[in-house]
């Protein structure tokens, strides 16, 4: 969706501020574990997970700190679950009978194991790779008002393949949860100039990884 | 009167993660014991001391940078680390003639398993808007400056792919070990926003 997480190329944000830390408060810490306890459990996947953050309105998005979007966004889909209701969110305790959880509730001894392994993403491929090393290639100008993992500022443009990745479960199928459609994978170079006009640093190359669907001949 | 609106934020949140922790356990979804447990993982297990090891094995062994940079998920995974190495990292080389800096536009993907938890600067409007657009001042707010006939790449993780930078090695580092190469790695070296120090 044509979003306000898409920030790339947006202007007015100032400079980088230097905050090392990865957590403010212990609320934050809370909600890190809680969450990534939920979706070990299996009450949302990867894309879902940030789709949710997505739907944010940009005006929560940009003046919310980056776990009260956590916390928001595990709010939104657990309520969408049918996991937790409204009602018992503002009464701060359990009311209703429990639907399970896909995978179960995940035990202290399984915390370790099955949390921390990120990421097995590769599928077995259906058919060949269609484009190769060192192909142009042009993104497609798609504005989908789902989940897409394609950047607004690399729509439209014209890339070289620079890497074929690997046939891997796509995002814009795996938001429903209910398919993963795998797809090739590639890394795309773009010359900045080709993406922000010719008054860009000629030194400069921006690569994204895009999925088969995203791209065409150039 | 900032001040107090900052503390009555902090109040209603931690009201309302105490609210969801309290549903969810009540309801069984979640272990309260494993909730310790994975926030410890992240904060005194995995972190960037991680990547450092890999950064200076590879300056060391010619045999291990090759492999690093050619599968970096099978050559880390065969270092017996007691942490897990997800299956699709990527490690890019800096040289004198390319630097290489690792960002996440549309949202916060970043290389758990070798640098731990990403600051919060990493997860931040402005390096997220801006790194695509205009790397140098990027690199100039963290106060690095490259030559102006340095390449630079810049690597949008869009994907489930996850980028690990190899710094330069500086010069008169020949006689160190392992250990003491890997002191002077910074995770900002590794995500590219800072080089290494001689």
């Amino acid at each position: 969706m044509n979003g306000i997480h898409d920030m790339g190329g947006m202007d007015a944000f100032g400079k980088v501020v230097p905050d090392q830390r990865a957590f403010h408060a212990e609320w934050e810490r809370r909600v890190f574990s809680l969450l990534n306890a939920v979706e070990a459990a299996g009450a949302w996947n990867i894309d879902q997970f940030r789709f949710g953050i997505e739907r944010l309105p940009p005006e929560v998005y940009l003046t919310s700190s980056y776990f009260k979007r956590w916390h928001l966004m595990a709010e939104l889909l657990l309520r969408e679950g049918g996991y937790v209701s409204a009602a018992e969110l503002a009464a701060g305790h359990a009311i209703g009978t429990p639907k399970p959880l896909p995978c179960g509730t995940m035990q202290a001894y399984q915390a370790v194991a099955e949390t921390f392994i990120s990421g097995a993403f590769g599928r077995p491929a259906r058919h060949p790779a269609v484009f190769k090393v060192g192909d142009t290639v042009r993104t497609r100008n798609i504005h989908s008002a789902s989940h897409t993992r394609l950047p607004r500022y690399a729509r439209g443009h014209t890339g070289r393949i620079d890497n074929v990745i690997g046939c891997h479960v796509f995002p814009d199928a795996n938001v429903t949860g209910a398919d993963e459609n795998p797809q090739w994978l590639y890394a795309v170079a773009f010359n900045a100039r080709d993406l922000w006009g010719d008054d860009a640093d000629s030194t400069v190359k921006v690569v994204i990884n895009a999925f088969e669907p995203y791209l065409g001949p150039a | 009167m900032h001040d107090h609106d900052h503390h009555s934020e902090l109040s209603e949140m931690q009201l309302r993660v105490k609210a969801l922790e309290t549903i969810l356990t009540e309801k069984g979804y979640v272990d309260p014991a494993a909730l310790d447990l994975i926030v410890e993982h992240y904060e005194t297990k995995v972190g960037p001391h991680i990547g450092a090891r890999v950064v200076a094995k590879a300056w060391a062994e010619p045999a291990f940078k090759r492999a690093l940079l050619a599968d970096a998920s099978k050559a880390i995974a065969g270092l017996g680390l007691d942490t897990k190495v997800g299956d699709h990292l990527i490690a890019v080389e800096n040289t004198p003639q390319l630097h290489n800096i690792i960002v996440c536009t549309l949202c916060s993907c970043y290389p758990w398993d070798v640098l731990g938890l990403p600051p919060t600067w990493y997860k931040s409007a402005p390096y997220r808007s801006r790194t695509v657009k205009d790397p140098r001042g990027v690199l100039a707010d963290f106060g690095v400056t490259l030559p102006a006939t340095t390449q630079i790449r810049v690597w949008d993780s869009t994907a489930e792919t996850r980028y690990l930078v190899l710094p330069v090695r500086p010069a008169g580092t020949e006689r160190l070990s392992q250990d003491e190469l890997a002191a002077r790695v910074t995770r900002d070296s590794m995500v590219g926003t800072g080089l290494v120090a001689a």
